[in-house]
């Protein structure tokens, strides 16, 4: 499968690329891995006229602690995140879900800037950063914004991200020795998640079961006023829509849902 | 556009379009057909070869070729199966993969070796289990993996470099 003809420009800075990003046609795209965007492409399920690429840009690759966050450059690869003695000391649970992304040479190429923004709802890294509290950095021509991930994830494949930005930089808080769990369940061993749930000072958050990423806030409500692990479990599915398709319908996902949220309660990966 | 990459240790200088894909440039423009297009969609592993940009030590990540542009490769250093053997000595991953019988219609074993060779770079002495997990993106449809399996363990543990009797139950068993 071959994309459709599209006009390629490597950015030199960061800077160039929003300023490319500004001054090129509506629909081009940043290509850092290209491992959500070359297979759409592939497909033709996406078709942009121009590809700015910032996947050598040294300047959004690495790892590094800010005061209580860490801070992960948006093409880091998610092999880099996975193996990062840093993130793993103080955001075990993000260094874990980079390291279920796919298979080794997937996480090779793809990026967490590029996870995020590809906002896929069965995806690890936007859980993991639902899950942590987490932010991102954008970028445009009007300077940085910081989004919450709450604010992040807008639809199904949609963020809040602006034509003309770029995100920059992923923010989580350090929390290092803090008790997590994060739950992942597939089929097939470099698949999307069924449903996924992952759990961390209290915070719940569900992968597949809606259009985005969501809290399971009616668990962690109920954790709060003091129910224990499964009971609060019970709670986890609710409010949800989960789609259906050939895997799971409907109440097999909010089934999975609540088992998931009980596990990764109980701090099991 | 213009695009210089070093392939298998030669420095080429192609005119490619932008959506050409690497493994169509490996196996078309410079004429490398060991990367394989299996699934086409970046799940099978066959098309796998090694990328190292400027700045990397070591002989470079595994990567699949059948989802990175040829332009992404620019001033990077990609390596196939072809160029893994020097001088006409086997490398040992291949060594291992020839000793321990590691395929069967052999279409997966380009993909599989260069992938191995990955591994290995990054966890020299895995255990069974850490091989299994490292090669999760390699698909073998003849279901040969005991064997590939062995044969990388062999190659980390340097048996396959000996050329030990293991060598010539292979030929028997091909």
């Amino acid at each position: 499968m071959i994309p459709a003809p599209f006009d390629y420009v490597a950015a030199e800075s960061v800077p160039h690329a929003v300023d490319l990003l500004g001054s090129l046609d509506d629909d081009a795209k940043l290509l850092a891995g290209g491992h959500s965007l070359l297979p759409m492409m592939k497909l033709r399920l996406a078709a942009p006229s121009v590809l700015i690429d910032i996947g050598r840009l040294t300047e959004l690759i690495g790892i590094r602690a800010e005061g209580d966050e860490l801070v992960i450059g948006a093409a880091t690869p998610h092999a880099t995140l996975a193996t990062s003695d840093l993130a793993r000391a103080d955001a075990p649970l993000l260094a874990h879900s980079a390291a279920l992304v796919g298979d080794p040479q997937i996480r090779h190429r793809g990026t967490i800037g590029g996870s995020l923004a590809h906002a896929d709802p069965a995806a690890d890294l936007p859980m993991a950063l639902l899950a942590l509290g987490g932010s991102v950095d954008v970028l445009g021509q009007g300077g940085t914004r910081n989004v919450a991930a709450e604010d992040f994830f807008t639809g199904f494949f949609e963020t809040s991200l602006e034509p003309g930005e770029l995100i920059t930089a992923v923010r989580v808080p350090r929390r290092p020795g803090a008790a997590w769990g994060y739950q992942k369940f597939v089929r097939r061993a470099n698949d999307w998640a069924i449903v996924g749930a992952a759990a961390i000072d209290g915070r719940i958050a569900l992968a597949n079961m809606g259009p985005t990423p969501l809290r399971a806030r009616a668990a962690e409500q109920a954790l709060a006023d003091g129910a224990s692990a499964a009971e609060a479990a019970e709670l986890a599915a609710e409010g949800t829509e989960p789609g259906e398709d050939v895997h799971a319908d409907r109440d097999y996902r909010r089934h999975l849902a609540r088992v998931l949220t009980r596990r990764a309660l109980e701090y099991r990966t | 556009m213009q695009v210089e990459i070093t392939v298998n240790g030669q420095q080429r200088s192609d005119d490619v379009e932008p959506r050409l894909l690497l493994v169509h440039y490996l196996r078309e423009v410079c004429g490398l057909r060991a990367a394989n297009v299996g699934c086409d969609t970046t799940s099978c592993g066959a098309c796998t070869v090694l990328m190292k940009g400027p700045g990397e030590v070591g002989g470079g990540t595994s990567v699949k070729s059948c989802t990175v542009l040829t332009v992404q490769a620019a001033g990077q250093q990609v390596t196939t199966a072809e160029g893994l053997a020097a001088n006409g000595e086997l490398h040992p991953v291949q060594a291992a993969f020839r000793q321990e019988h590691g395929l069967q219609c052999g279409f997966c074993t380009p993909g599989m070796v260069m992938a191995a060779v990955g591994l290995l770079a990054e966890n020299p002495h895995p255990t069974e289990a850490e091989v299994r997990e490292g090669l999760e993106g390699n698909f073998c449809r003849c279901t040969g993996y005991h064997n590939i399996v062995r044969a990388v363990l062999a190659a980390a543990d340097g048996a396959a470099a000996s050329g030990t009797a293991g060598g010539e139950r292979a030929e028997v068993s091909a």
